[in-house]
């Protein structure tokens, strides 16, 4: 095999990088999903480690274990750190590193916005968290409820962090959107069409089209609130000038309501990856599958106002709002019925990525049942601003999208990292998640209808909620210590000298006919596609249970993009830019001052140096 | 480990260009972001139209609102749209006579435009009117204001096309980087049709 081995020197790329140059300049949606998910990661350990401290100053009644001030900046950074900076970018992980191999592609369509998405992230998430250090992290909830989120009465700089935080952090979600709406419809490869995609790949199409359209929403509702804190404007401030804070509440759920589904339709996308695989047999319904998840993006929508009924918007609106939500009872039934269509007759193997996968099933339909408790107008009068609502949500959240990226951070792992993850461990942390995670959040559905309000920092002894809240602290606990055993469970593996084989699981899906971890270009040749399920269709043409496992190759003469510093400086641009509205001093009536100036002269330079750079380069020369 | 080495010619260079809809990539995504900007759009004009009676205190819009000189705006920046697309053609055609000719003008435009709106909000400011004035004023500013950086960015962008125009960086087979700026172009110029009629004209007629 001599004349045939691998010469290091046509593996190496064109350009010589140290290590972190190499990250920091890299355009490869592998690297850049790795970044994120790393990232993320990290800030879901932050936000769990606020629920945490959450739950043992909830422990039992009268407690002092944090001062008022600190736990309502927990509560507050606890729900933005989990949604938009660990399941959003968790999820973005998943959607760079397997969008491009799922359909056959060699990257994104736009690899260096797609690396200006990551770093745009990453600094909006140290920027939010930035706060702690001066003791003024945002406290006004994570939907921050104007008039509670204007100068008035919040006068600190905790919620300027929050605003400006989140203008930053839609802009990573815009680019990407386009990034990933552009990558999907234009990159796929031969033969695969849109009804042959996979179902992940679906739920990100569909995942985009509600970022690009909701979130500019938001923009605009931060836009407003910024003014009114900074630029003396009342927008949303109850006053002689007319301020409504209705507003606020309409935009930002015009905004929030399709971002639940930002957040839950990926994870969707991920079970219905799993379930066919680990059932030996293809997803059922598929068609149905596709049209649901559309159906559920459209109705989403037009529904933000159920979040609002407590508001008093008279019986047409709360009808209305109402029967529109019941409705997505409907195509969210479909996807469940099928999944378990999938599973009905087919040889499974349960391994620990379908054990989460079925777990997350189960947990979901309970969210999913008190959503539609949700859904009727007088009996959310009664819920609504209580535990119950904490629980429908954790349910849907932390059992539906939280399990769910854990099964597919197992299931992929393989492919990301070329390492199996113990499957006994990894048994071990779906057991202490689920009897954590129920633990924690079931007997909140009692507290909350016995009257336990959400958000309060204490309670006096003999209202009933002591029992309750003493097992959600020690179900909370065991949550801990469920991702202390998959930290474990990564850093004993990473040391093994086990490699993973191209398709561990006998995969449907093109991303496990390449080796593990895939190469820069990911497929030497442009895989063909003929029909659904592409790989088991080859194996099947092969008349093979198993392909051969793939050759590594020299790469020679493919082209790939090149390594770019502007996405990073672009980055820096913004942040700086939004860090001299906090910082602005007098400025004599111009609304930005001398640091947002710079920072916008950053950006600018940047995009233009970035539009003059040259595009790619061949990996050899 | 079995390795190969496969050689791959030069053929592959040209993979990246095929996409799955008869559509550049780029001009796909530039309407995927219309698409986006189109909401943040209807967000601020709607934010607007709740706002545009909220005037007790300070000036309203017929206290301020000078039709004749927007009007003027707004027909230099339709006429624009049509310049872009002469551009277009001549680039298209090789003639870069024609595309510099007609993308100077649509820079013109541009800048007349900004200027336009410059020399309105300073009259503002004299009539008392700032940014916080009231809510009429503020949501007034917010929108007209996003959509002048919008212009602004636009004019910026044909600059550089100019400059690429002349230094011919921009033959037909490159006219695509012209079209692109050009459909963002037309993009700001519709949202202006929009704006004109259900900021100035309708809020004079509003009771």
């Amino acid at each position: 095999m001599a004349t045939t081995a691998l010469d290091p020197a046509h593996t190496a790329t064109a350009y010589k990088r140290s290590v972190l140059v190499e990250w920091l300049t890299t355009v490869d949606h592998k690297k850049v999903g790795i970044l994120y998910g790393a990232t993320a990661f990290i800030f879901f350990l932050i936000g769990g480690l606020e629920a945490e401290i959450i739950r043992l100053q909830l422990m039992k009644p009268d407690n002092k274990l944090v001062s008022p001030e600190f736990y309502n900046q927990l509560f507050t950074m606890h729900g933005t750190t989990m949604i938009f900076l660990a399941v959003m970018p968790i999820s973005a992980m998943f959607f760079n590193f397997f969008v491009p191999l799922l359909i056959g592609a060699r990257d994104v369509a736009f690899p260096r916005l797609n690396a200006m998405s990551l770093w745009v992230f990453i600094l909006g998430g140290l920027f939010i968290n930035a706060s702690f250090l001066m003791n003024a992290a945002p406290n006004g909830g994570w939907f921050g409820y104007a008039p509670l989120s204007s100068r008035q009465y919040s006068p600190g700089i905790n919620m300027d962090f929050w605003a400006l935080g989140l203008q930053i952090l839609g802009i990573a979600s815009l680019a990407a959107g386009v990034n990933f709406f552009t990558t999907i419809l234009n990159m796929r490869a031969p033969g695969m069409t849109l009804m042959r995609m996979p179902m992940f790949v679906w739920s990100v199409l569909v995942t985009q089209v509600l970022v690009l359209l909701s979130f500019p929403v938001i923009t605009v509702a931060l836009i407003m609130l910024v003014a009114d804190r900074n630029f003396h404007s009342s927008f949303f401030s109850f006053n002689v000038a007319g301020g409504d804070p209705m507003l606020w509440q309409h935009l930002f759920w015009v905004f929030g309501h399709p971002e639940v589904y930002i957040l839950i339709l990926p994870a969707f996308g991920i079970v219905s990856e799993i379930l066919p695989v680990f059932s030996r047999k293809p997803l059922f319904g598929y068609s149905a599958m596709v049209f649901s998840l559309a159906f559920i993006a459209f109705l989403g929508f037009g529904v933000w106002s159920h979040h609002m009924f407590a508001t008093g918007m008279g019986p047409l609106a709360d009808s209305f709002f109402s029967l529109a939500t019941m409705l997505i009872a409907i195509p969210t039934g479909v996807k469940i019925f099928n999944w378990i269509g999938t599973l009905w007759g087919g040889s499974l193997q349960y391994k620990t990525p379908m054990y989460f996968a079925l777990g997350f099933i189960a947990m979901f339909i309970m969210g999913g049942l008190s959503g539609v408790m949700h859904a009727v107008a007088p009996a959310d009068l009664q819920q609504t601003d209580s535990y119950f609502v904490v629980a429908h949500f954790h349910y849907v959240l932390f059992g539906g999208s939280i399990f769910s990226l854990t099964a597919g951070a197992y299931y992929w792992w393989p492919k990301m990292f070329g390492r199996m993850l113990d499957e006994g461990l990894g048994k071990l942390h779906f057991w202490l998640m689920l009897i954590g995670f129920n633990l924690t959040f079931f007997p909140m559905h009692f507290a909350g209808l016995l009257g336990m309000p959400r958000r309060i920092y204490t309670y006096p002894k003999g209202l009933g909620f002591d029992g309750y809240n003493l097992a959600s602290t020690i179900g909370a606990l065991t949550l801990g210590v469920g991702f202390l055993v998959f930290i474990y469970n990564v850093i004993k593996t990473w040391r093994s000298a086990v490699h993973a084989p191209a398709d561990p699981w006998g995969g449907a899906t093109l991303e496990w006919a390449i080796p593990s971890p895939p190469q820069e270009w990911n497929f030497a040749v442009e895989p063909v596609v003929t029909e659904k399920d592409a790989l088991w269709a080859m194996k099947r043409a092969a008349g093979v249970r198993t392909l051969p496992e793939p050759l590594l190759v020299s790469g020679k003469g493919i082209h790939l993009p090149s390594p770019s510093w502007w996405p990073l400086v672009t980055a820096v641009g913004i942040l700086v830019f939004m860090v001299g509205i906090m910082v602005k001093g007098e400025t004599h009536g111009f609304p930005f001052g001398p640091v947002s100036i710079a920072g916008f002269a950053l950006t600018a330079f940047a995009i233009f140096k970035w539009s003059y750079e040259p595009v790619d380069h061949p990996t050899t020369h | 480990m079995t390795a190969a080495v496969l050689d791959h010619d030069s053929a592959h260079a040209h993979e990246e260009h095929r996409t799955s809809l008869p559509i550049n990539s780029r001009k796909l995504a530039m309407w995927t972001f219309i698409g986006s900007e189109c909401l943040l759009f209807a967000s601020l004009i709607t934010n607007f139209v709740i706002y545009r009676g909220s005037h007790a205190k300070g000036p309203g819009p017929k206290d301020v609102f000078e039709v004749p000189l927007v009007t003027a705006g707004t027909a230099v920046l339709l006429f624009s749209s049509f310049f872009i697309v002469m551009a277009l053609n001549g680039a298209q055609a090789g003639n870069r006579k024609k595309l510099m000719t007609w993308l100077s003008l649509t820079v013109l435009c541009g800048v007349f435009f900004v200027g336009m709106q410059v020399y309105e909000f300073t009259g503002f400011m004299h009539k008392g009117m700032g940014y916080s004035t009231n809510l009429f004023a503020s949501s007034f500013f917010t929108l007209t204001g996003f959509h002048g950086t919008h212009v602004a960015i636009g004019t910026l962008w044909n600059i550089t096309l100019l400059k690429d125009a002349y230094k011919g960086r921009i033959p037909p087979s490159k006219s695509l980087n012209l079209e692109i700026a050009a459909l963002y172009w037309h993009f700001v110029d519709v949202v202006w049709i929009i704006i004109f009629p259900v900021v100035y004209l309708m809020s004079l007629f509003a009771k």
